[in-house]
């Protein structure tokens, strides 16, 4: 059921239920994530380094935003409509290949 | 296969530690506390023993990681299971939230213990009343044969209407008495209860989605109708399960409130736990003696069995409300509960209130028996003397 289970925000649309019989049994996302873009919460950017990315996607695993993706290239990659600027990933990153950086508006 | 059961001589606890083996479930997350802990350690044995495969102890640093545990292993989609007792269930009470909103059928058992100061070690069920609105089922057992049947059907119950359930059993007085339980051989358990089939799980890679995200005012609503829905599903349940175990091991559970010997009964104990024995008892002996009284123990707090107390409160002049716990400000919980069930309805016995046992202070047939003559007399005047009676206080 794709109310459940967002694809790719490119389709993200809010989804309004209409009657309590639409609602999933359980309170697992309704796209919420998708459609909020967390984005603009921030003032630090992470960038990364692919030069000392070692691909162990232990950033990816910690973000608790949907900001970083997995590139084709197997490096990753920093979607900053949900980026919220935290700094977890830079924190996390054992190779210190993310640095945060002041972001110019 | 024929029903042939396994008996062992078991202390409460570690009634409740063969049920979650023979639920087979595969993890399990606990902190120690007194008088809980002899159950986790029972667990702990099966496993260093070998006896249990698919099971994983995570050991933690408290009872409300002990529940963020559980809540992990369970979104994942394995059976989860743990035990506590009084400061280490309301430790956990933030995570028993969590549970029962992602709709996770995690069964814990509580061992009924009072809550300090003054520390107390003894039975009291505050503790587990006191998470009443936490979205969790519960089930008192009256002895060590309820602690294990009630773990075994809370699993099942659980999984059928994805809630989570407490098994409540009294300390010392369950946790630590031997009594001989009658076991289910594991063939037969596995044919009552199937593995879990989850509402959904963390692990299927191809559907990622999160649990707990954020709901706006716009659908937060919505969710808290469903558990609610859930409940009322449960009550159904509950009393097919209980049915169905008593077809297949004789022992039917199938009524959310056990009556006893209330048939022609002019007024009833009512209760919950371990003292309904103490009560059944005494009701023997009171009818030798002429009285026509009977016993309705309350298995099943939540879902509250208010179908079964109206049925009872149409027949009966009386109840005696047996509360082992106190909500100050107002009086025992149990009865506040019953009242309520009651005042819309055209039932309307007399109803008083006798607060007992708080902290394990001894509760004994020569109890039942005073409350018995107090309650013939109210009935006889048509009058309460006082709702709220603090039964055992030293004047
Ligand atoms: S800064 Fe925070 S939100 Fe942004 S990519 Fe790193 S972990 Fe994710
Ligand atoms: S944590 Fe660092 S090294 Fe690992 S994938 Fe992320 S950026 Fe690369």
């Amino acid at each position: 059921m794709n109310t459940l289970f967002g694809e790719k925000k490119e389709g993200a649309t809010k989804i309004v239920l209409k009657s309590v019989d639409e609602y999933p049994e359980a309170p697992i996302t309704l796209g919420t994530t998708l459609i909020n873009f967390t984005g603009d919460w921030r003032t630090f950017i992470p960038v990364v380094d692919d030069n000392k990315c070692v691909k162990c996607y232990i950033c990816w695993k910690f973000c608790p935003e949907p900001a970083i993706y997995i590139r084709e290239d197997g490096y990753v990659g920093i979607d900053y409509d949900y980026c919220k600027g935290c700094g977890i990933c830079a924190n996390e990153c054992p190779t210190n290949a993310i640095t945060m950086e002041k972001e110019e508006k | 296969m024929e029903y042939k059961p396994i008996r062992k001589v078991v202390s409460g606890n570690y009634a409740a530690a063969y049920a979650a083996k023979h639920a087979r479930v595969e993890v399990v997350a606990a902190y120690p506390i007194t008088p809980q802990t002899s159950i986790i350690e029972k667990i702990a044995e099966f496993i260093a023993n070998g006896e249990v495969e698919n099971l994983q102890y995570v050991a933690v640093e408290s009872e409300h990681s002990a529940m963020a545990a559980c809540i992990g292993a369970s979104a994942a989609g394995a059976r989860a299971f743990t035990a506590t007792s009084a400061q280490g269930l309301a430790l956990m009470h933030e995570m028993l939230h969590w549970a029962s909103g992602a709709r996770l059928p995690i069964v814990m058992v509580n061992v009924n213990r009072a809550m300090a100061p003054p520390w107390s070690v003894w039975d009291d069920q505050t503790d587990s009343l006191a998470q009443r609105d936490t979205g969790w089922m519960q089930f008192y057992a009256e002895n060590n044969q309820e602690v294990y049947d009630g773990v075994l059907m809370s699993f099942k119950v659980a999984e059928t209407v994805n809630l989570p359930a407490m098994v409540v059993e009294s300390a010392f007085i369950l946790s630590h008495t031997y009594d001989i339980v009658e076991m289910i051989p594991q063939e037969l358990v596995d044919e009552f209860l199937p593995p879990r089939k989850p509402l959904y799980t963390l692990t299927d890679f191809d559907k990622p989605f999160s649990v707990g995200a954020l709901g706006t005012p716009a659908d937060y609503y919505e969710f808290r109708y469903k558990i609610e829905k859930a409940m009322e599903e449960a009550r159904e349940v509950i009393r097919k399960v209980g049915k169905e175990f008593g077809e297949m091991f004789g022992r039917d559970y199938s009524q959310m409130i056990e009556l006893y010997r209330t048939d022609d009964a002019d007024f009833v104990f009512m209760g919950m736990g371990s003292l309904m024995g103490t009560v059944k008892q005494a009701v023997d002996v009171l009818r030798e003696e002429g009285y026509k009284v009977g016993a309705a123990k309350v298995r099943w707090f939540r879902p509250f069995p208010k179908d079964e107390l109206y049925e009872l409160a149409k027949n009966v002049k009386g109840i005696a409300v047996l509360d082992r716990n106190f909500s100050f400000g107002q009086e025992g919980i149990l009865f506040n509960e019953a009242k309520g069930v009651l005042y819309n309805t055209d039932a309307h016995p007399i109803m008083k209130n006798y607060i007992v046992g708080l902290g394990g202070r001894d509760f004994t047939v020569n109890d039942v028996k005073k409350i018995a003559d107090n309650m013939k007399a109210i009935i006889e005047k048509g009058e309460l003397d006082v709702e709220v009676d603090w039964y055992h206080l030293k004047r």
